[in-house]
């Protein structure tokens, strides 16, 4: 039940104030600003984002500024802006086989035409505390070499041709949009594949490491990383065909997994997909074990009861925001909830003391 | 005059162009468009919007939903008769209006000028971006190779 209460203002607005200050911090200390968390905190601007699933660099940056580097309140600003905004339509399917890759690795081939290209990678960093960093001073400038002339093609191509995967159905079908009509299960592919890309990594890398663990185990192979950039191409109604709009960064993990067969179809591999606005590799292997455990009953697998089998499970709990705001709320004034609740355990009470007395 | 070119290749004319200006850094597509101006009346006032991303399930299956990003959009028509539509990704109603003008007066008279004076070198340091990137990528390509195993 709920009461309006009046008062309180006062206390709000000093409050929001010193909420300021706070952000702001020593004032001696230089002031950041939105540019240099754009630029040096680049993996926090991807984070905000993907999960806020607007990609502008610039705005992630200042939600992270007010945020003061909480990157759920951040995400959280950024879910809020993009509701104010018109939407001029839907881009067509990024072609995520002609990004220019800054990245590109396999797990399951060695010699690959395009190569294993490591990128800005942490990989094979010893861990250890860099304390150059915390003294001034710039970075050596990165090696080069010329670049090979030839084509970077998805590796999935590959075992494709033998048959030994399965083949992805393309479709141009307008796909279902989760921020247009509210979540409903069963819920397909694409689906699952929105609110898997928007939704919270620390979630996603749980479910994902729980299947690798024995819960809905399926095997999974990183077939290909791969981490760049691709154009976005749009139809334009008022010109009569498609420009490019712009160009994003994406990161995009493909995996192969072990599957023995079913009654319709020969044993082969089977794959899971995940695609992530910015840099963000531990997110996109996350979303492709996670697409993949969830697609346990389409390929008739057993169900274990895995958490990450679980579709309800998986989708009604994987988005921070909605996960933030019912959990925040209950530290909000429920003063008359708890004042029945209170008269409630007053007289169960009352009458176990007069059980007990007669 | 047509607002909207009807042959495959002027198309694909239009769409380098409206390319390379919807990519330029904002900043710079105002520097190297400053002054640039025709007698124009807007049709549609610069508009911040988004547009939602697509993907494919598995980089060539269905589509699916990825996330928005931001665009502004604006269209002019020129007073000599060219309709300018200007699509830039971000926030910038300035640098919207400036592509929607550059695009009317692309066809116009003056085309071969703006081609050298801002496409070129939009161009020219859009690929240079992209190279510097290719070649950083290039220097961290794995070269494999094998130990000699068991007796020789």
């Amino acid at each position: 039940m709920y009461v309006a209460v009046k008062g309180g203002e006062r206390a709000i607005e000093a409050a929001h104030a010193w909420l300021a200050e706070e952000r702001r911090g020593d004032v001696e200390v230089q002031e950041l600003s939105v540019a240099q968390i754009r630029e040096q905190m680049s993996l926090a601007v991807a984070r905000v984002m993907a999960e806020g699933s607007l990609y502008d660099p610039d705005l992630a940056a200042l939600a992270i500024k007010q945020a003061r580097g909480d990157l759920i309140e951040a995400i959280f600003l950024m879910r809020a802006y993009r509701t104010t905004l018109p939407r001029f339509g839907a881009s067509r399917p990024v072609e995520t086989g002609d990004m220019a890759c800054d990245r590109r690795i396999s797990a399951t081939f060695k010699d690959l035409p395009g190569g294993q290209v490591l990128g800005p990678t942490f990989d094979y960093t010893h861990r250890l505390l860099d304390f150059k960093l915390a003294a001034e001073g710039g970075a050596e400038p990165a090696p080069r070499a010329e670049p090979a002339p030839e084509a970077v093609p998805h590796v999935m191509g590959f075992l494709n041709q033998e048959g030994l995967i399965e083949t992805e159905a393309s479709s141009d079908a307008a796909p279902p949009d989760l921020t247009r009509e509210p979540l409903e299960l069963p819920a397909d592919r694409p689906l699952r594949l929105q609110a898997l890309a928007r939704g919270d990594e620390g979630f996603l890398l749980g479910l994902a490491y729980s299947t690798q663990r024995g819960y809905g185990r399926n095997h999974a192979f990183v077939g290909e990383l791969r981490l760049g950039t691709c154009a976005v191409e749009m139809d334009i109604p008022e010109l009569g065909f498609a420009i490019e709009i712009g160009e994003v960064e994406l990161t995009e993990c493909e995996t192969v997994n072990q599957f023995t067969g079913s009654k319709t179809e020969p044993p082969q591999f089977t794959r899971g997909y995940g695609l992530v606005f910015g840099r963000a590799e531990r997110k996109a292997i996350s979303m492709a074990l996670v697409d993949r455990a969830l697609r346990a009953e389409e390929l008739g697998e057993d169900l274990s009861g895995a958490p990450a089998q679980d579709t309800e499970f998986v989708l009604a709990h994987a988005d921070n925001i909605q996960a933030t705001g019912f959990l925040e709320h209950i530290k909000l004034p429920h003063y008359v909830d708890f004042q029945a609740e209170l008269e409630l355990v007053r007289k169960l009470r009352a009458g176990v003391t007069r059980e007990a007395a007669e | 005059m047509t607002s909207a070119p009807d042959t495959k290749e002027e198309n694909s004319a239009r769409k380098r162009w409206l390319a390379i200006l919807a990519k330029t850094p904002h900043a710079r597509l105002l520097a190297l468009t400053e002054g640039l101006s025709a007698p124009h009346e807007v049709l549609r006032a610069p508009e911040i919007g988004a547009v939602m991303v697509r993907g494919r399930a598995g980089g060539t299956g269905a589509a699916f939903n990825l996330g928005e990003m931001t665009v502004t959009r604006c269209s002019v028509r020129l007073a000599e008769g060219p309709v300018g539509h200007g699509y830039v990704q971000g926030r910038s109603k300035e640098a919207a209006l400036r592509a929607a003008l550059v695009d009317g007066m692309m066809q116009t008279a003056v085309s071969s000028q703006l081609e050298a004076e801002v496409l070129k070198p939009l161009a020219a340091e859009a690929a240079a971006r992209v190279r510097d990137r290719a070649e950083k990528a290039a220097a961290t390509k794995v070269d494999f190779f094998t130990l000699v195993r068991g007796e020789a």
